[in-house]
């Protein structure tokens, strides 16, 4: 059916159950050589893209009723500047001061901008569907950090950064959002997909000094 | 071996030295085999060795032997061959190991030819308190400061910490020195909040506290032991500095003071103390100050004879002369060395009185020796310190330049660095000043008491000497009293500077390229700034004042400052989700920013121009496709949204319906064109904007600007959403029917879907996209866009649905030329940020019944000119000659000489296969008024002629574009 006034675009998000079509990630072809790349143990590191998640842009005044709505509707408070609400399965990233990035799991786009939609009704504010617009990196392991301040200049320190932050940043010269999941330290680095490929060989050249011999 | 490999290695019962007896290790230096001990520098081993001459002096070839024991070093420079062939590098810094091969250089080094394998990176930390020096001053602050809790970096050149103490015999609570420093060493490494880089020399200082640190990694390893990166840079940001940085000893200035033999008092100390080493077995002491007095105790503790110090204060302290005459030299108050003698390595030394007025007094006597230890006294390391803000002051007591109290921002200077010599005073600086930054840096912590030292506490003034006087010759003609020994210059050349009227110690520095060398005016710049004052005659050297003190403190290889960021990390490459697609198809690229663009796909060995003439034909006959994913796109929503696109578009976009689509033309505030594109409204408050592929970032942050600075009350977000899209344009008069396969779902009929209509529809694979209709050819083409993650997937069914039809890949040259045919301009080739709508004849896309940014500046006379360059289309009148772009176009009655009046130029010029000829598209002076005239386009010493004409080449009546002219 075609429809061509009903363009509130949902178009990147229809069911998936139908398409019959390859989805691909742009680190798809690179998991053996993540595997390879892995170092265990006290001076470990890993890396792995975990792609398809949800992520929704959304931006409102930060003092209207619109963001309390939409906090209220998604059950995740209003993060502070540079943190996150919430946990990996559903968290609202704070990326400015009228600016967060709603990152959940696979397959969800459709249903929560619907919920953010209709939280906005009424109201000044967007949001956009960017599912496919970034991957995900997940960096991982006693080194992590070490591996990040190579080419990062946010003060990564636990003292500074910890579980439940995240910064919009430059690794080295691509933009990426840099999302602390975990204590080990364990890190989300949600990136433009046409910078991926660039991010992880950035990355595994720093983790490839914490290879054994 | 006959004898000892290191006849000069004291015995470990008189000094153990900081060096692994046990192990040896043989480096090559000039073809000889030298052995030494890990812990040795090249230096120390070339001395244990007996070896004291290296390389010969840059100009006059004079021989030269090692002269200091730490980074000011002048002579002992050298050329590591193996591994990746590094220049002078300081032999006195310089780490052995095994395998290590160097030259000695007279002055300059070379650089090799190959490639560096080595590994430089960079890393990022922050820190609350950044320790520059580990002696006892930085080691005392890091404790403190560390002991309060907060983050502390102490950064340290050498390989241990402690600074000078290793060099002497100092005793803290009744201790040697080294026993504190160790204890030091490990409650600091205990702490999981400090971080010590030793072997690191901080580069530089810069504003709000930022510093540069160059750490060598492995430069003391063999290239095949050493995994990971030879060196690293860090960028630390600190709260609160701390420069700890000591002091460099001064050389002195008399005849042939360059002799292999003659050595600072302090390199004599550390070679006997940390290394072991005995430089010379009969050493006289040259000294302007106390601490000389300690490096004659030394040698006479180790067997050597001092037969004597010459001290250049009548009155030096009695302590001192009783405990140096009690282990048997002689004191020579009152006196100066006034020429070392033996050639080429030092046998003795004349010695004559000096007077109150710094005249020469009495009969020289003669005394022999094979070491002469000099001191000229203490420059305080305030490089750092001067780099971040802080002024210096000349302190005629301790005879230096010292920090300006306060001065400097907010580092703190302790110790030697501030002209402090004494132990007990460097500890008590330390301590109050890691108190004190930490404090600030918010962990409040007291200083602690300072332990029981035996220190040298210097009693006596010195007296400094810039130059001691000749016996004979006047100043003018001291040639052999060398002030800069890397460089060559003399107390003459400095003479000969005033003489030719240079007052200025920065002239006078350029004109005798005195601290030029790799030490940086660490040795020579005192000196030299002493002598200038007595020739001109001023009342300290602080009226002459500093050369400017300037990053990096020690040279560093270039290679560091570029880190990773050289070969396939230099700079991102970005690519489109169907790239391996174009790989596969055999396309050749091209670099569009950061984007791999296929720029054309070559079948069967054709070159550019043939596959383009068969791309192009594709398009215009058949159908082709062609991946447009790397455009920008920018989702601008808000009820404002219609209102915002009306003010940055020339155009009007308040009145498009949902459902249509709009090309717009963005102009800057001067009325250039910026950008252009075509926008799709996707309901009443929600547009989708595209940029040019090259645009998208700056498209963004120019709506960004205007909503955040001038126009916040304004409704409207704008989200990046470039790479949420995949997406092909299917251009060609059989795109309808590709495109109907391929959306089985969407009417595409010419009546069904218009021109600029666009839909939202599923693909036959079940894939949501939207089409629009919309055509940079002038051809029947549709977009079809895509979630990114299906890009691959569009591609194949796109090939796939046109496969019967022979439907041909077409990169972004066939787009060029297509468009170019049609006369659309790209934004950046065919203008340049001088050329507005007018100028490019789009008049039709500029409103007349609204306000847009760049309005204003396109009604000033200037922008209405009639001589303006206009947009036209340019015909070889041969129909074969390619006009090269750029090409300059001048009236066929122009003079042939300069000056010749400049018409226009050409931006884009292709064959066409549509057309059977060239074309191209220039801006020409009136242009529009030139249609018809012929033109000359001056080439390469011949003249091609051209045709000004409109710039629509092709189906002027725009038929194509709804596919009617099939057939």
């Amino acid at each position: 059916m075609t429809v061509l006034h009903r363009v509130e675009s949902e178009s990147g998000v229809a069911d998936t159950a139908t398409v019959t079509a390859e989805r691909h990630s742009p680190l798809e072809h690179r998991v053996a050589e993540f595997e390879r790349s892995a170092v265990h143990g006290p001076r470990g590191v890993r890396l792995a893209e975990e792609p398809f998640l949800t992520q929704l842009d959304l931006r409102m005044p930060p003092s209207g009723t619109a963001l309390r709505a939409v906090s209220e509707e998604l059950g995740l408070p209003v993060p502070a500047a540079n943190r996150v609400s919430g946990d990996e399965r559903q968290g609202l990233l704070w990326l400015g001061p009228d600016e967060w990035l709603l990152v959940a799991e696979e397959g969800r786009a459709g249903e929560l901008l619907g919920v953010v939609r209709s939280a906005q009704q009424g109201e000044a504010g967007s949001a956009v569907d960017v599912s496919a617009n970034r991957t995900t990196l997940r960096l991982s392991g006693p080194m992590a950090r070490e591996v990040l301040e190579k080419v990062c200049s946010v003060d990564l320190h636990p003292r500074a950064f910890s579980t439940g932050h995240c910064a919009q940043t430059l690794l080295g010269r691509a933009v990426a959002v840099l999302w602390q999941v975990g204590r080990e330290p364990e890190y989300r680095v949600l990136v433009r997909c046409s910078f991926a490929n660039y991010l992880a060989d950035l990355l595994l050249d720093a983790m490839a000094e914490f290879l054994p011999g | 071996m006959t004898s000892s490999p290191n006849p000069h290695r004291l015995n470990a019962s008189v000094r153990s030295g900081r060096i692994d007896r046990a192990r040896a290790i043989d480096c090559t230096v000039d073809g000889r085999r030298v052995r030494g001990h890990p812990g040795d520098t090249l230096a120390s081993a070339l001395l244990a060795c007996g070896i004291t001459e290296v390389g010969p002096s840059i100009h006059r070839g004079r021989a030269r032997g090692v002269f200091t024991a730490d980074c000011t070093e002048p002579n002992a420079l050298v050329q590591r061959l193996d591994g990746c062939p590094e220049p002078m590098l300081p032999a006195t810094e310089l780490e052995i190991y095994e395998g290590l091969e160097v030259r000695t250089l007279s002055g300059v080094g070379w650089l090799s030819g190959q490639r560096d394998t080595a590994g430089y990176d960079k890393k990022f930390v922050r820190s609350d308190v950044v320790v520059v020096g580990a002696g006892p001053a930085g080691l005392a602050a890091s404790l403190v400061a560390a002991r309060g809790g907060a983050r502390v970096m102490l950064i340290d050149q050498h390989r241990e910490l402690g600074g000078t103490l290793p060099d002497g015999q100092a005793h803290v609570s009744g201790h040697p020195a080294t026993e504190w420093v160790g204890r030091a060493a490990r409650e600091l490494a205990e702490n999981e909040n400090v971080r010590i880089l030793t072997r690191s020399v901080a580069l530089g200082c810069y504003d709000h506290n930022y510093l540069l640190v160059a750490e060598r990694r492995a430069e003391h390893l063999p290239v095949w032991r050493s995994s990971g990166p030879r060196q690293r840079l860090w960028h630390v940001r600190a709260g609160q500095v701390v420069l700890a940085t000591g002091a460099h000893e001064r050389p002195l200035v008399f005849a042939d003071n360059d002799r292999p033999g003659v050595m600072l008092a302090s390199a004599v100390r550390s070679y006997v103390n940390r290394y072991a080493v005995l430089p010379g077995r009969e050493g006289v002491v040259f000294t302007t100050s106390d601490s000389a007095y300690a490096t004659a105790l030394d040698l006479l503790s180790c067997g050597a004879r001092v037969p004597a110090i010459v001290d250049t204060r009548a009155e030096p302290p009695a302590r001192l002369v009783e405990q140096v005459r009690a282990a048997g030299a002689q004191v020579y108050p009152g006196s100066v060395v006034t020429a070392a003698t033996g050639e080429p390595g030092v046998t003795g030394v004349r010695i004559a009185g000096l007077d109150g007025n710094g005249s020469l007094t009495g009969t020289p006597v003669e005394v022999g020796c094979d070491l002469l230890a000099v001191s000229g006294g203490w420059n305080p390391a305030v490089q750092l310190f001067a780099q971040s803000g802080g002024t210096v002051r000349w302190d005629p007591v301790v005879a230096g330049f010292v920090p300006d109290s306060p001065g400097g921002r907010s580092a703190r200077v302790v110790g030697a660095a501030r002209g402090t010599y004494d132990l007990a005073g460097c500890l008590a600086q330390g301590f109050a000043a890691g108190a004190e930054a930490a404090t600030v840096a918010g962990f409040r912590v007291a200083p602690p008491a300072v332990p029981q030292v035996d220190g040298d506490r210097p009693v006596g003034r010195p007296r400094p000497v810039w130059a001691v006087p000749d016996e004979s010759r006047p100043r003018r003609e001291c040639t052999e009293h060398f002030v800069d020994l890397q460089r060559d210059a003399t107390v003459a050349d400095v003479h000969a500077a005033t003489e030719t009227g240079m007052r200025s110690v920065q002239h006078v520095k350029r004109y005798t390229t005195v601290s030029t060398g790799v030490e940086q005016g660490k040795s020579s710049g005192v000196n030299t700034i002493g002598v200038l004052a007595e020739t001109l005659a001023a009342s300290s050297p602080g009226e002459v004042g500093t050369t400017t003190f300037r990053p990096p403190y020690t040279p560093v290889p270039l290679a560091l400052f570029a880190g990773r960021t050289r070969g396939p990390l230099y700079d991102p490459v970005r690519t489109t989700p169907m790239h391996t697609r174009h790989e596969q198809a055999g396309a050749v690229f091209e670099d569009v920013g950061q984007w791999k663009r296929a720029r054309y796909y070559p079948k069967n060995g054709e070159d550019m121009e043939t596959a383009v003439l068969r791309e192009c034909a594709a398009a215009r006959t058949g159908v082709a496709l062609q991946d447009v994913s790397t455009l920008g796109r920018i989702e601008v929503v808000g009820s404002d949204a219609p209102v915002f696109l009306d003010r940055v578009y020339t155009n009007k976009f308040s009145n498009l319906p949902v459902g249509k689509a709009r090309y717009g033309v963005m102009c800057g505030a001067d009325g250039m064109v910026l950008d252009d594109g075509v926008s799709l409204r996707l309901a009443e408050d929600r547009y989708l904007m595209s940029t040019t592929t090259g645009g998208a970032a700056k498209v963004l942050d120019w709506l960004e600007e205007w909503l955040q600075t001038e126009w916040p009350k304004l409704d409207v977000y704008c989200t990046s959403v470039t790479e949420q899209w995949a997406a092909v344009a299917v251009v060609g008069p059989d795109s309808r029917t590709v495109v109907g396969r391929l959306a089985p779902e969407l009417d595409v009929s010419a009546e069904g879907f218009g021109f600029m209509r666009f839909a939202e529809t599923v693909l036959r694979n079940g894939v949501p996209a939207r089409v629009a209709r919309v055509s940079f050819s002038g051809e029947l083409a549709f977009e079809v866009n895509v979630a990114r993650w299906y890009g691959q997937a569009l591609w194949d069914a796109a090939m796939e649905a046109g496969r019967d039809l022979g439907i041909t890949p077409y990169g972004t040259e066939t787009m060029h030329v297509l468009r170019a045919e049609k006369g659309f301009v790209i934004v950046g080739q065919d203008t340049d940020g001088t050329v507005t709508p007018l100028d490019l004849g789009m008049n039709w896309a500029v409103s007349r019944s609204k306000d847009f940014i760049g309005k204003r500046s396109l009604s000033r006379p200037e922008m209405l000119r009639a001589d303006r360059k206009h947009l036209v289309g340019l015909l070889p009148v041969d129909g074969h000659s390619l006009l090269p772009e750029g090409a300059h176009l001048v009236d066929q009655r122009a003079p042939r000489r300069p000056p010749v009046p400049m018409l226009g130029h050409v931006t884009s010029s292709y064959r066409s296969a549509a057309l059977g000829r060239t074309f191209a598209l220039g801006l020409v002076s009136g242009g529009r008024e030139r249609v018809g005239e012929v033109l000359r386009a001056p080439v390469g010493g011949t003249d091609i002629e051209v045709e000004v004409t409109t710039p629509v080449f092709y189906d002027e009546e725009g038929v194509r574009r709804d596919g009617a002219a099939q057939g």
